[in-house]
This record gives C-alpha cells, sequence and structure tokens, in this order.
C-alpha cells in the first residue's frame, strides 16, 4: 500500500537534495533517448559528461560557460523569490553586450586601464535599462511582464543583426556580419596561458557575494522574500511593491548586461549575430536547479554549462545535433519541478495488514 | 479598378493564412486558462507540432496522417505539462517554459535528417473560384482545409463555453476550482483534458507552418508565434471572437511589413521584422492599461495551483 501524506514543514536536507535527485533522473531519461537513437548509452553519455571535462583545456571551457550561466541567474533569482517573471534575461544580455560593444567600438585604438571598466560599465548599464521596460510597464500599465519581456529578445537580435550588418559593420571585414576585432584594451585579461579562461569570472564571484549580502544580510533583501512567499504580508507591512518590481528587474537585467559584456569582451572578442548561445534562457533553469540560492547556483551552473560542452561533443562523437542540450537542459527542469512533490508530500509504503487481507 | 480591387483582395486572403497558427494555437491555449492553468509552453507544442507533422508526411506520403499525428503529437507532450501540473502540482510558469526548450531542443533532433526535404502541396478547395471570381475569389476561395477550420474555431470555442454545460463546467473550473470541486466536479480531470485539448491545438498550429505556410522544415520555424499566440489570449481578454480579430492584425502586421520589404522601403529590414513584436508590447499595454477590465475577465484562479486534501 502506499500513502500520499503532507507534509507539515520542509526540511532542509530534502530541499537540497532534490535536486540531485533530478539530476540523476536526467542522466536516466538522457539514457533512454540515446538508446532509442541506436547509441550504447552508457558510452553516449560518457561522451555526455565526462568527456568534456576531462583534462584543464575542458575544465577551463567549463568555466567559460558556467561564468555567464551563473551570473544571469543570480540576477534572476532576485526577480523569481519576489514573483517577477523576467524570461526575457536573453534580450537583456544581447542589448548589454549591444551597448558594450558600441563603446568598446567608441575606443577602438585607445589605450589605457579605464576602458575595459568604461565597457563593462555601459553593458551592465545597458542591461539594465533594457530590463527596465518591462518593468515599467509592469507597474504602472499592468501589463504581463512575461510576454513583454520575451518578445524583447526578439527585438534585441534583430537591433543586434541590424547594427552588424549595417552601421557597426567592419569596414575591412568583405561584408561579413561582424565588427571590428576590439583593441586589446577592451579586452579581458585572460588568466592562464593556453586557456581561454578569463578575469570575468572574478565579475561573477564578486556578483555572488553581493548578492549574498543583499538577499540575507539587508533589508531589501527581507522585503523581496517576504514579498515572494506572501504578496498580501508585504503589502500590510507597507513594502513599496512597484519600487521593489523595478529594483528587481534592475539587478537581474544588471547582471544579464554584465553576461553579455563578458561574453563579447571575453571569449568572442567583437560583436556578430550570435552573442549567445541561449544563455539567458539557460539561465532560467539553473536559477531554479540552484534553489535560487547564491551558492546553489554556482553549482548549478557548472551542472548545466556541462550540457551545453556535453552537446558540443556528442556532436563530434556521436553525430548528434548540438540541440541534444537543449533536450536535456529541458528535462533537468521537467524532473526537478516534478521532484520538489517530494518537499510538500510524504509517500509512505505500508505493509498490508492483516484485516485488509 | 478591377486589377487593384482583386491586389486588395490577395492582400486580405495572405493575411488571413498568416494568422491561422496564431488563431488556432491561441483558441487552443483559451480553453485552457479558462480553466485555470497557464501553459507557457505553446512555442514548443507547436514546434513539437511542426516537425512531427513535416517528419510524418515525408514517411508516409500521406497528409491526412500527418495532421493527424502532429494534433496527437502536440497531445502527448502536453501530457507532460498535465502531469507535473496537476498531479505533481508544480508551479505552471516554469513548468511551461521548461516544455517550451524541451520542446524546441526535440524538434531540432527529430528534425536533424529533414533538413532540406522539399514539402508535399497541399490541396486548396475551390480553387478555380478564386481565379474567376474578383476580389472575394482570393478571400474566400483556394485555402486548405485547415484555414477554413481554424476561421470557424473562435466561434466553436465561443459557443462552446458559452453555451454547453461542459463549457460552463470549463468556466466553473477557471473561476472558483474549490467551489467547483464541492459540486462534485472532478477539477484534475477538467484541467487535464483542457491542457490535452490545448496541445492538440497548439500541434495542428504548428503542422500548418511545416505543411502548408512554408512547406518545409526549418529549425526554429515557429519563430516566436507561440508566444504571440499567448499574447493574443490577453489581448482577447479571454473571449474567442477577439481572438480571431487579434489575430488578423498580427497576420496583417506580418504581411504588411513583408510587403514593405520587398518593396525596397528605405527602412532597414530588421526594423520590418521587429514589427510584430514591438506591436504585441504597445497592444498589451493598451488592453492591460484599465485593470478592472483585464481583472473582470481572467480567470481568477488562472496559473494557481490547486490541491485538493484527500
Amino acid at each position: 500500500m502506499i500513502k500520499i501524506e503532507k507534509r507539515n514543514d520542509v526540511s532542509p536536507s530534502i530541499y537540497f537534495l532534490t535536486p540531485i535527485l533530478a539530476i540523476f533522473l536526467t542522466l536516466f531519461g538522457g539514457g533512454i533517448i540515446f538508446y532509442v537513437l541506436g547509441f550504447n548509452p552508457i558510452e553516449a553519455l560518457k561522451f555526455f559528461f565526462i568527456t568534456p571535462i576531462s583534462d584543464l583545456y575542458g575544465f577551463s571551457e567549463l568555466l567559460i560557460k558556467a561564468t555567464p550561466l551563473c551570473l544571469i541567474a543570480i540576477g534572476l533569482s532576485f526577480c523569481f523569490k519576489s514573483n517577477n517573471w523576467n524570461i526575457g534575461a536573453e534580450g537583456q544580455l544581447i542589448f548589454g553586450g549591444i551597448v558594450g560593444g558600441g563603446v568598446a567600438l567608441l575606443f577602438y585604438g585607445h589605450d589605457g586601464f579605464y576602458v575595459l571598466p568604461i565597457i563593462i560599465l555601459s553593458g551592465a548599464i545597458g542591461g539594465m535599462m533594457f530590463a527596465m521596460i518591462p518593468a515599467v510597464l509592469k507597474t504602472y500599465f499592468n501589463t504581463n511582464e512575461i510576454l513583454v519581456s520575451l518578445m524583447l529578445v526578439y527585438v534585441a537580435k534583430l537591433l543586434l543583426d541590424y547594427l552588424v550588418v549595417g552601421p557597426w559593420s567592419n569596414p575591412e571585414g568583405f561584408n561579413f556580419p561582424e565588427t571590428r576585432q576590439f583593441s586589446e584594451s577592451a579586452r579581458m585579461p585572460i588568466l592562464f596561458d593556453g586557456l581561454r579562461i578569463h578575469a570575468g569570472i572574478f565579475i561573477t564571484l564578486i556578483t555572488v557575494f553581493l548578492s549574498w549580502l543583499i538577499l540575507y544580510k539587508t533589508y531589501l533583501g527581507f522585503q523581496i522574500k517576504v514579498s515572494g512567499l506572501s504578496l498580501k504580508t508585504a503589502k500590510y507591512a507597507g513594502y513599496k511593491g512597484k519600487t521593489m518590481i523595478i529594483i528587481v528587474f534592475m539587478i537581474s537585467g544588471a547582471c544579464a548586461g554584465l553576461a553579455g559584456v563578458g561574453e563579447i569582451t571575453g571569449p568572442i572578442g567583437q560583436l556578430h549575430r550570435n552573442i549567445s548561445p541561449d544563455y539567458g534562457f539557460t539561465a532560467i533553469i539553473v536559477a531554479f536547479l540552484g534553489r535560487l540560492n547564491p551558492v546553489g547556483i554556482i553549482f548549478a551552473s557548472l551542472i548545466v554549462a556541462l550540457t551545453y560542452l556535453g552537446a558540443e561533443t556528442a556532436q563530434i562523437f556521436l553525430q548528434v545535433p548540438k540541440y541534444t542540450g537543449q533536450v536535456f537542459q529541458g528535462m533537468i527542469l521537467f524532473f526537478l519541478l516534478g521532484s520538489d512533490y517530494l518537499l510538500f508530500f510524504k509517500i509512505k509504503f505500508l505493509g498490508l495488514k492483516k484485516n485488509e487481507l | 479598378m478591377s486589377f487593384d480591387l482583386n491586389f486588395i483582395g490577395i492582400l486580405i486572403g495572405a493575411i488571413m493564412a498568416s494568422s491561422v497558427p496564431l488563431i488556432l494555437a491561441a483558441s487552443g491555449e483559451l480553453i485552457t486558462e479558462r480553466s485555470g492553468v497557464l501553459n507557457l509552453g505553446v512555442e514548443g507544442m507547436m514546434i513539437i507540432g511542426a516537425i512531427s507533422g513535416f517528419a510524418l508526411m515525408v514517411i508516409t506520403d500521406n497528409l491526412f496522417i500527418a495532421v493527424i499525428g502532429s494534433m496527437l503529437s502536440g497531445l502527448f507532450i502536453s501530457i507532460i505539462f498535465g502531469v507535473l501540473t496537476q498531479s505533481l502540482l508544480t508551479n505552471h510558469v516554469a513548468t511551461g517554459l521548461a516544455l517550451t526548450i524541451f520542446g524546441i531542443g526535440m524538434s531540432a533532433m527529430i528534425g536533424k535528417n529533414f533538413v532540406g526535404i522539399p514539402g508535399k502541396e497541399f490541396p486548396l478547395l475551390f480553387i478555380n473560384l478564386k481565379e474567376n471570381v474578383p476580389f472575394l475569389g482570393p478571400i474566400l476561395f483556394g485555402h486548405s482545409i485547415i484555414l477554413y477550420f481554424a476561421f470557424l474555431m473562435p466561434f466553436l470555442t465561443n459557443y462552446f463555453l458559452k453555451k454547453t454545460k461542459i463549457g460552463l463546467i470549463i468556466r466553473a473550473v477557471g473561476d472558483s476550482p474549490t467551489s467547483a470541486s464541492n459540486q462534485g466536479i472532478n477539477v484534475t480531470l477538467v484541467r487535464y483534458s483542457c491542457i490535452l485539448y490545448g496541445g492538440a491545438m497548439c500541434g495542428l498550429a504548428g503542422a500548418y507552418l511545416s505543411l502548408i505556410y512554408t512547406p518545409q522544415w526549418i529549425e526554429n520555424m515557429t519563430g516566436g508565434r507561440g508566444w504571440i499566440a499567448l499574447a493574443l489570449v490577453v489581448f482577447a481578454t479571454w473571449s474567442p471572437i477577439k481572438v480571431l480579430i487579434g489575430a488578423l492584425i498580427f497576420g496583417g502586421i506580418t504581411i504588411l511589413q513583408l510587403h514593405m520589404q520587398a518593396v525596397g522601403l528605405r527602412i532597414p529590414v530588421q526594423f520590418l521584422s521587429a514589427l510584430p513584436y514591438i506591436m504585441t508590447i504597445i497592444v498589451l499595454v493598451v488592453i492591460s492599461r484599465d485593470s478592472r477590465k483585464i481583472k473582470l475577465n481572467t480567470p481568477t484562479s488562472l496559473g494557481q495551483i490547486f490541491y485538493k486534501e484527500k
């Protein structure tokens, strides 16, 4: 007999164990998909999750992918904690990249230590401004932030396309849809010779620390959490709801903008059409997998970054499309949300009692 | 003059064709939302419908099987959403997003072997009337059966919701699941059915794209139409007839910007392509400004988890 009972309180150990359960279920589900596609599942999963990080270079690539994911997810955690559904981080990333890239092109040929900080700052401001659009429309016109932030992703993509094809395209670039390579002064310093890992990782780590500080040590963080748990309580306590919506969107937009500028000044070094492989969307999964907790998000970003690398490796060795990564990402979120059931309900396996026989 | 009129007729016909996927997906999602479930996976279900329709067409060479198959695959993928949100009580927004990400990835995985294969001609009805009747010909005739079905759909949906008992039950479940449940209605069952119905309609919307509108398989070919369909439901304030009007407006903008591109106006192509998305935002702002009007029409329990203590 199976009996389902509602739990009265959520135990913290289960709260952080279910993400791990979700990852194992995803591996299992992925194995089944590979089997259906005609591969040896163990072999395929090895190509997907172990081969990519079996050397130092691979590990550096993992950190490169985790850097923007972690940064965006940290920003999103502010929104999600307070029940604001910003799902347009991809657009905010691109817009941050556009503004930062524009400044980088402005400083083309300039040397000086001040160039990179100005670019990074302008990228963050760009992302922040772009995130203000859904926030302001939500607070003053009652507009659904999910749809607005999402529509703006398409707008940002098209704007980037226009710029790299048209006014910002490289004058010596034979009409390729890309800008000039940025000057050395506008590039993130590389940390180790021979690897691509760059200083952007420090921006991410600093942001993680700052958001932990804001979320757990300030009154603002407390307000954000309370409004997420109960809007009525927040109103009763007299929190300024509108200001808070704008603040959480600004934080998450700035983080996404930073991620964008980190990509173009880091591994990419110029603007072109595809500056992000949907980091903005994938970061939503990272935020949930990390339980909207700064430390959890660091681990989650590493795991999800591995699905990107794994998809690339699997594409080479198994000839499966790189979208396999997205299938895995979707599955992680499905299993994670599903296993949350265990948080709120106890499943009891009871032996059959005599009188029931 | 008759030539001009005919051109306008052709233009209107094109607008109608481009609004079909929006009408189908939005009227499916409308039923789902009326039962209190917010499924943000429209884009994912549409793209799964698009690839399965196209793949079945290539494999079986039978358009009927392709169309039915696309609806079934939309339905099957929406089962995931149903099990998660209804049986495992997950958050609707997050689950819908996962469905979209999963659907896009899955469709690209399946579609890998179908890129570059030409589509098959879909039979169009009353083709000779289209050529012979000026102005009205291209508007009323020469379309696929799915277009006629799509244009009938909002009226059927309206009738279904307002005049039938099942429609009433769906609205009751959406507005007050607790009282509906106390009346002996199985809320979970009603919501499951509405989710599956929405999935099937989104699958059909996708198949319209890959079988009729641009008969081929292109990765990510839905291009945000699923999201626009979601916006349309809000725009229509959950009324099926207004979905039709909204879809025609968006179809109009799409066709208009394509024509402006073709004429070679000096506006950059990308700005014209961004028009439908920008218009969506503007329209949402205009509609939502009056919060009372929105509140009056929104299914009261939309997006909320319903749990019945056993």
